[in-house]
């Protein structure tokens, strides 16, 4: 019988090396996506990656496209002087929640705003993953951080951030959507709304931002199980799944 | 033929810049330097370049650090306390060895301060520009003419040595106008070759595996090895180094003043030579790298007193003098700052009161 290939990896990710990430984070499914979905646009040759500080920025050790490290917060302005500069290169930034809505939310708002024709994958995991489980401004009321030893109280910290909501008041963003990697489904989903997130730039149709809700096993002390399961009991619960602004829809 | 045009400090600057290939200007405005990005947003549609307003001078640093990082030669501008939250976007810039070129029109300070002309941020500018210890070559202009020949020169610097340049200039120099030549325009040709020379580097896209970094720092020894490349260009630097000495071939008295400051102590200096006395001026071009053998080879039989003129309290080039000097001769200062302006009565008092002192 003939072999028939049903699989092949992207090759948006270097062929040999082994990510860093722990066991049951998610991050390493979104990098394969962004491999697999530019990949399938014909853009790889043009791909740039501006990447936020945190775990985010442990991607550049295997994907194989050009990066370029961006200052703690600050990838978005990164982004909009490589694209105003660059308009043929396909450029998206890497954040996680803490790079892209605690010291970079001005960046992310403003650019936002500008409508900066580039993509944004922000992964919202409500936690501080490198520096070893600080609070975020995503962290959820009553869960533990390193700096919230007693659990997150409204009265100290207020609420958690919706980066998705916030940005959905500004008239300009082209596409806002909230989304996970948990279940087949959902990574199937997830794919679809990076592809137009990806084509909305090549479209020049400007700001788009492609939030994930994931898990952070090691920091919110959980096996990898109990954190798919504290992700969809409470993180979806706080963070509703869902598309927040497609202007495309809205004009159609 | 050149062209001689009577421009304010400010706009001649960012036309001087524009005419250099300067294709992307990203700033915020603050006082005394708002000409510079009101004159980019005018002028870089007329060329094809980019300008953008950021929301801080922290992300407009960032904005020039991703230009650059595709190659586009790229400037800011910003005074004094904005050029503090510049400071990590320069590091990360000096790290990634981008060429990125940025004036400071200096205004008093610390803090706030005043909106005034100062000379406060030259140990900033000189030493720790950030975090990390990287070094840039600062260039001190004293004329609007300098400001145009300085940010010129300055992209070609940057460019040369893949590392930042620093243009050091005050809210007076900034805000005032004089008659000036403006250098050549960089033609698309000159901006295609100055892209062509960091192809090698430009992250904009590449094959897959075979991916540009731009990275601004390193784990391990890498940063180690990327430090110990820096230091080599630093080595390079004594041919840089510029000063201008004034009538100090038979002077007792030196005068030592960069920018503004020198602008007053040359008057001061032609004042006294009338009056007999033999007064001269070491005037610093470059501040970085420092003209240290200007003042280490003074004859100090003949060179009785030094008089360190900057608008700053407390001095601070005077670390540098001192330096070289190593108390071979005393040095007193004459200061004002928090936006102050010296005078030439305030300068010619100082002398007279250091000519009492050693003569």
């Amino acid at each position: 019988m003939a072999e028939k290939k049903v699989y092949e990896k992207t090759l948006g990710v270097m062929p040999d090396v082994i990510s860093g990430f722990c066991p049951g984070c998610m991050h390493g499914t979104v990098h394969k996506l962004v491999g697999e979905v530019v990949q399938e646009l014909g853009m790889l040759d043009k791909l740039v990656r501006v990447e936020g500080v945190g775990c985010c920025g442990l991607g550049q050790q295997f994907v194989s496209h050009d990066v370029i490290i961006a200052a703690h917060g600050r990838a978005c302005a990164v982004a909009t002087g490589v694209k105003r500069c660059s308009p043929e290169s396909l450029v998206y930034t890497y954040q996680g929640d803490g790079d892209l809505a605690s010291i970079g939310l001005d960046e992310t708002v403003s650019a936002a705003n500008r409508g900066e024709n580039f993509t944004v994958i922000f992964i919202n995991n409500g936690i501080y993953g490198m520096t070893g489980g600080q609070m975020a401004p995503t962290t959820l009321i009553g869960m533990k951080a390193t700096t919230a030893p007693f659990g997150r109280k409204v009265e100290e910290h207020g609420y958690p951030m919706h980066v998705c909501e916030l940005l959905s008041q500004l008239k300009t963003p082209q596409f806002l959507v909230r989304t996970a990697v948990d279940t087949p489904q959902n990574v199937i989903k997830t794919r679809k709304y990076i592809k137009q997130a990806f084509q909305n730039q090549i479209d020049g149709k400007g700001f788009s931002l492609v939030e994930v809700v994931t898990s952070c096993p090691t920091n919110w002390g959980y096996t990898a199980k109990e954190a798919l399961t504290f992700l969809r009991e409470k993180m979806f619960e706080e963070f509703p799944l869902g598309v927040y602004r497609d202007k495309d829809k809205e004009e159609a | 033929m050149a062209e001689r045009v009577f421009m304010k400090g400010c706009e001649a600057i960012a036309e001087a810049g524009v005419r250099a290939g300067c294709r992307f200007f990203a700033g915020y405005p603050i006082t005394p330097q708002n000409e510079i990005p009101e004159y980019f947003a005018r002028r870089m549609p007329e060329v094809g370049g980019v300008f953008v307003q950021g929301e801080s001078e922290v992300a407009s640093v960032n904005m020039l650090y991703g230009a650059a990082a595709t190659g586009t030669p790229a400037m800011s501008s910003s005074s004094s306390c904005g050029i503090s939250l510049y400071s990590e976007g320069v590091s990360y810039c000096a790290s990634a060895r981008l060429p990125v070129v940025y004036v400071n029109v200096q205004r008093g300070g610390p803090g706030i301060g005043a909106i005034q002309p100062a000379q406060q941020d030259y140990l900033q500018a000189t030493k720790a520009s950030g975090n990390g210890g990287f070094r840039m070559i600062v260039l001190a202009p004293a004329t609007v003419q300098e400001c145009v020949d300085m940010v010129y020169e300055a992209f070609e610097l940057a460019q040369r040595d893949n590392n930042p340049v620093l243009v050091l200039t005050d809210g007076v120099i900034g805000t005032m106008m004089e008659p000036v030549v403006l250098p050549p325009m960089k033609t698309d040709e000159d901006i295609k070759a100055m892209k062509a020379k960091f192809a090698d580097k430009a992250c904009t896209g590449h094959e897959p595996c075979k991916q540009h970094f731009c990275f601004p720092g390193s784990v391990g020894t890498g940063q180690e090895i990327a430090n110990k490349e820096a230091e080599k260009m630093y080595a390079t630097w004594d041919k840089d180094v510029r000063v201008e000495k004034y009538l100090t071939d038979d002077a007792e008295i030196i005068f030592a003043a960069y920018g503004i400051s020198a602008r007053i102590s040359r008057a001061v200096v032609k004042q006294l030579r009338a009056e007999g006395i033999k007064a001269g001026m070491i005037r610093p071009i470059t501040v970085s790298p420092f003209p240290y053998e200007a003042f280490s080879s003074l004859d100090f039989n003949q060179v009785k007193g030094i008089l360190d003129v900057e608008m700053s309290i407390p001095a601070q080039m005077r670390w540098d003098i001192d330096h070289a000097v190593q108390g071979r001769c005393p040095i007193n200062e004459c200061r004002r700052s928090g936006g102050q302006l010296l005078t030439n009565d305030q300068v010619l008092e100082g002398a007279r009161q250091l000519i009492k002192e050693v003569l």
